[in-house]
């Protein structure tokens, strides 16, 4: 398979999962386990372009496959711009969710580059937070909707909504 | 060097960019060479006597290393508990199992996968016993939980007995002789405030390391108190703490859960130690239900009698709370907590009970608020009974019982003084930014078109910055981990030759920005730009003390404490400096990042020529030792007491039961606020945990003690579609207590919400006939609630 652009084999385990590939046989350890089941999102990672909970797949079906993770996502050093969202809108507390998080925003805005806020919010709804809420989670995703569309995001409002 | 102070302002924060880019370490991601993974086989059955345990299977399973069982790690004894009233737990289950999901044996293997499958063929027989689920059940003791105890209740704490040392006055005869005049209005509802799993996303993961050679441990935890960590490590294995260093890498939420001291904790070093070679372990999502601790879990009767107008003549709460089968950090001491806060805002006599029992179920413990949200939900919610009963505007009824804002410090009929408080400011400012006149408007308008639209009021205050050196006397301490008794506050604050500083702080992030928060603190103090300010936190090894991050103290205590370590370092500084600009050093004042003579601004000098004079004798005056650096411990008289109110509008669809909020408003009060964008970020995070458990979340046991809600499907989280945006406003209203003024904000939120929610669908329905509904308010129980109303 293709992971960050890079191609890379190895012969593994078959139940081996794709989060645990990922994690423990390529030190990508940025995309986390919250849950094993498929419910929480902190494993989202990108399988031919589509957010994909790494720990329901098996790492042979990803076999051949392109996979993107929340270390291939910065180009060239510079954030992308839902990275920038959640660092500019306080997107995220512990972190831990953030990266599955992003990964599943920056699919959403792939699709929408300017979904309304229900759109936002349904679109990242398989993906659980414990700390923020959501609700600067949302702000962040609207600020990088804005910068993908070439905008300049609105100004923060720390205690009110959009 | 000409800076600002960021004090007080929305900076972005510094820990961001590594977590945004997936370069965040926690314990999981640790992979050392060697590196042994560990699995347990844990308890299928809530009570039984074990009757053998095979392992020899297991034992000769591809990758295994070792499997232990009780008789292995018995000379441990059993994990520490700081109030060890009633049974504690064993590191693994001793000749008898006492809630499902209990470690019976421990399996260490070359990789996870190979651990879980020698876990599985691990023969155990089991002797089943019937369990005690039931809290009424349990207070009855018609089945004891523990041979050993004399009853299942392990402690009764009453509002003015809790602490015999204050001779308080029992206010119940007071409340009672209230219920009998004659224009007494009495209303009762028992009420359940439910037990609920606390769900960090990231799992509990332990990973240790032993050097035979040092006689040394290195632990890697997720654990919110790594200094309480390694001083029970030591205290076990009989070792000095400083040969224990407990390192808390980048922690993925907390919420109480990971403040206690966990058996794994104990057994991963325990296998470390014995077997020679790094062991990790991290707690799946489906084993954590047994595993880590959970919260809440009363049944209780609050009775508020009052006046026909709305005057309070006093509040009664009796209860029982669930503490699970085993003792464990705080567990009996947790409803201490919403003892202190029984009175809520108002001015009123209390009588409160709460009986602690044991039940074959996972241990309780503190998660997110720990006794005050249960405390608060009872009192808020049957003021809220009251008001309607007496045909009175939710805020009116609360104005009418504050403590006003000239009555502070107010001592309450627990012992304990709020230290400051205008609850009126809170709820005027609520009113207006709400537009709660128009919004009553808006409600009847939709009643009038058939809609379920109700509006909910919640205050609450609440006790955090723990804190003051006497609540070490009650159990409040971590002296049964060998550390000092107090929970003080601790800051370290170096200024390094470059002038940049490094702080090292006895209290972590599980998600608060501390790396942030604390540059501000010393950017305002000494005005070194914000970006030279280092923060070091959750490494015993890097500092001697602390505490942890726990009951929204880190601020309040260790923030004090790094304040006034700041400000240690500025008498020495204006030495040094003095030497420099050849004056006297009460004459030098702090200004633009550097130092000059009073009066004399143009002839100054900066901090990086002061840091590098600091660090050569023979650039410092006489006297003066090298280093520029100060430790502090800080000792608030007082905890904190931060207070708020708010209002939900909600929408309840009759014919499903499905409960929608449609706005959301909130005025916390929590002093003066450092960085108000980590703040709001706390309340929207706690807002939405109160929600949680208003809406979704129930840990649910069978009669025979089968948790049925162990996974993320059983246990439903609030998610992003849930939820709407919220609306915040705040008062500032500083203490006294430390010199910042700050409150803290970790908890105010979760503390303030549920009550809200379950008003505001009372108040939805209450047209049909509904005064009370039990959380989780899930479709088919408010459903439930409308049919039964309505016939």
């Amino acid at each position: 398979m293709t992971v960050n652009g890079q191609e890379v084999t190895a012969d593994v385990e078959p139940r081996t999962l794709l989060v645990h590939f990922i994690r423990e046989n390529l030190h990508l350890t940025g995309t986390h386990v919250g849950c094993e089941t498929g419910y929480c999102g902190a494993c989202t990672v990108h399988v031919d372009g589509k957010p994909v909970k790494s720990c329901t797949m098996l790492a042979v079906q990803a076999d051949g496959a392109e996979i993107a993770t929340i270390e291939g996502l910065a180009d060239d050093g510079s954030l992308h711009p839902v990275q920038e969202g959640f660092w500019e809108r306080h997107g995220l507390q512990c972190g831990f969710c953030t990266p599955g998080m992003i990964m599943s925003a920056a699919a959403l805005l792939a699709e929408n580059d300017n979904p309304t806020e229900d759109q936002i919010r349904h679109g990242i709804e398989g993906n659980l937070c414990r700390c923020t809420g959501y609700h600067n989670i949302v702000r962040a995703v609207e600020y990088a909707g804005a910068k993908v569309r070439g905008e300049e995001p609105a100004p923060p409002d720390w205690e009110g909504g959009s | 060097m000409a800076t600002t102070s960021v004090m007080g302002g929305d900076v972005r924060r510094r820990e961001d960019p590594a977590l945004i880019k997936g370069r965040g370490v926690y314990v999981d991601d640790l992979q050392p060479t060697g590196l042994l993974h560990v699995a347990f086989l844990r308890s299928p059955v809530a009570r039984a006597k074990i009757k053998s345990v095979d392992t020899s299977e297991a034992s000769s399973m591809p990758g295994v290393v070792a499997v232990f069982t009780h008789e292995d790690v018995a000379e441990l004894g059993p994990l520490i508990a700081q109030v060890p009233i009633g049974k504690l737990r064993p590191l693994l289950a001793a000749g008898e199992v006492n809630h499902v999901g209990e470690a019976v044996a421990m399996v260490v293997a070359e990789n996870r996968y190979q651990a879980q499958d020698a876990a599985d063929v691990i023969d155990v027989d089991y002797d089943v016993l019937p369990a005690v689920i039931d809290l009424k059940e349990s207070k009855s003791d018609s089945t004891k939980v523990h041979d050993e105890l004399d009853s299942n209740v392990l402690h009764t704490w009453t509002y003015h007995g809790y602490w015999a040392a204050l001779g308080l006055e029992d206010q119940t005869p007071e409340v009672d002789a209230a219920m009998e005049r004659d224009d007494a209005v009495v209303v009762t509802i028992e009420m359940t405030n439910q037990r609920l799993i606390p769900v960090a996303i990231e799992p509990r993961s332990v990973m240790v390391e032993y050097n035979s050679g040092y006689e040394r441990f290195t632990v890697n935890s997720s654990t919110q108190v790594p200094h309480a960590l390694a001083g029970a490590i030591a205290t076990m294995f009989g070792m000095s703490p400083s040969d224990v260093r407990a390192i808390a890498p980048e922690v993925g939420g907390g919420f109480g859960a990971k403040l206690n001291v966990y058996n794994d904790e104990i057994l991963a070093a325990f296998a470390a130690k014995k077997l020679g070679r790094p062991v990790k372990w991290t707690e799946t999502r489906r084993e954590a239900g047994g595993a880590t601790i959970h919260g809440r879990g009363w049944v209780g009767t609050a009775t508020l009698v009052g006046t026909k107008d709305g005057e309070f003549l006093g509040y009664k709460l009796e209860a029982i709370a669930d503490m699970g089968a085993y003792t464990q950090n705080f567990t009996v001491a947790i409803p201490l907590l919403g003892l202190w806060i029984a009175s809520g805002q108002y001015k009123m006599p209390v009588s409160w009970t709460v009986d602690c029992v044991v039940t074959n179920t996972m241990t309780t413990d503190a998660y997110r608020g720990a006794g005050r949200p249960e405390a608060i939900y009872y009192l808020e919610r049957i003021i809220d009974a009251y008001a309607r009963e007496i045909g009175m505007d939710p805020f009116e009824v609360r104005r009418k019982n504050f403590w006003q804002k000239d009555e502070f410090p107010a001592t309450m009929g627990c012992g304990f003084s709020l230290d400051s408080g205008d609850y009126e400011a809170a709820i005027d400012k609520l009113i207006e930014v709400s537009g709660y006149e128009g919004m009553i408007q808006r409600r009847e308008e939709a009643r009038a078109e058939g809609r379920n639209v109700g509006i909910g009021v919640g205050s609450y205050v609440e006790v955090c910055g723990f804190g003051p050196a006497v609540l070490a006397d009650i159990g409040f301490s971590w002296s049964n981990y060998g550390l000092p008794a107090s929970f003080n506050g601790s800051g370290l604050v170096r200024v390094n030759p470059d002038a940049s500083v490094t702080v090292v702080i006895g209290t972590g992030p599980t998600g608060q920005g501390h790396e942030t928060t604390w540059a501000q603190i010393i950017n305002d103090r000494l005005g070194i730009p914000w970006e030279n300010v280092r923060v070091r936190h959750g490494d015993t090894q890097e500092h001697p003390m602390g505490i942890g991050t726990f009951g929204s103290r880190s601020l309040s205590v260790d923030g004090a404490a790094t304040y006034n370590a700041a400000e240690e370092i500025k008498v020495k500084a204006a030495k040094i400096a003095a030497h420099l600009l050849e004056a006297a050093p009460e004459d030098i004042v702090f200004e633009d990042g550097a130092a000059h003579v009073a009066g004399s601004p143009e002839k100054s000098i900066e901090w990086t020529a002061i840091a590098k004079a600091a660090y050569q004798a023979h650039t410092l005056p006489e006297g003066v030792e090298s280093g520029l650096e100060a430790h502090t411990a800080f000792s608030p008289g007082n905890a904190t007491w931060p207070f708020g109110t708010h209002l939900a509008l909600v929408e309840v669809d009759a014919d499903t039961g499905d409960v929608k909020i449609l706005e959301y408003y909130a005025v916390d009060d929590c002093g003066n606020r450092v960085n108000p964008m980590i703040v709001n970020g706390q309340i929207h995070g706690g807002i939405t945990q109160g929600i949680g458990q208003a809406l979704f979340e129930e840990a649910v046991y069978d009669s025979s003690g089968n948790l049925l809600t162990g996974s993320l499907l059983d246990y439903p989280l609030p998610t992003a579609a849930d939820l709407p945006s919220f609306q915040l406003s705040h008062t500032v209203t500083p203490t006294d207590v430390n010199p910042m003024g700050v409150k803290g904000i970790g908890e105010a939120g979760t503390i303030g919400s549920a009550h809200t929610i379950v008003n505001a669908v009372v108040d939805a329905l209450s047209p049909l006939g509904v005064k009370h509904i039990d959380m989780p308010l899930r479709p088919k129980r408010v459903w439930a609630a409308i049919q039964e109303a309505s016939t």
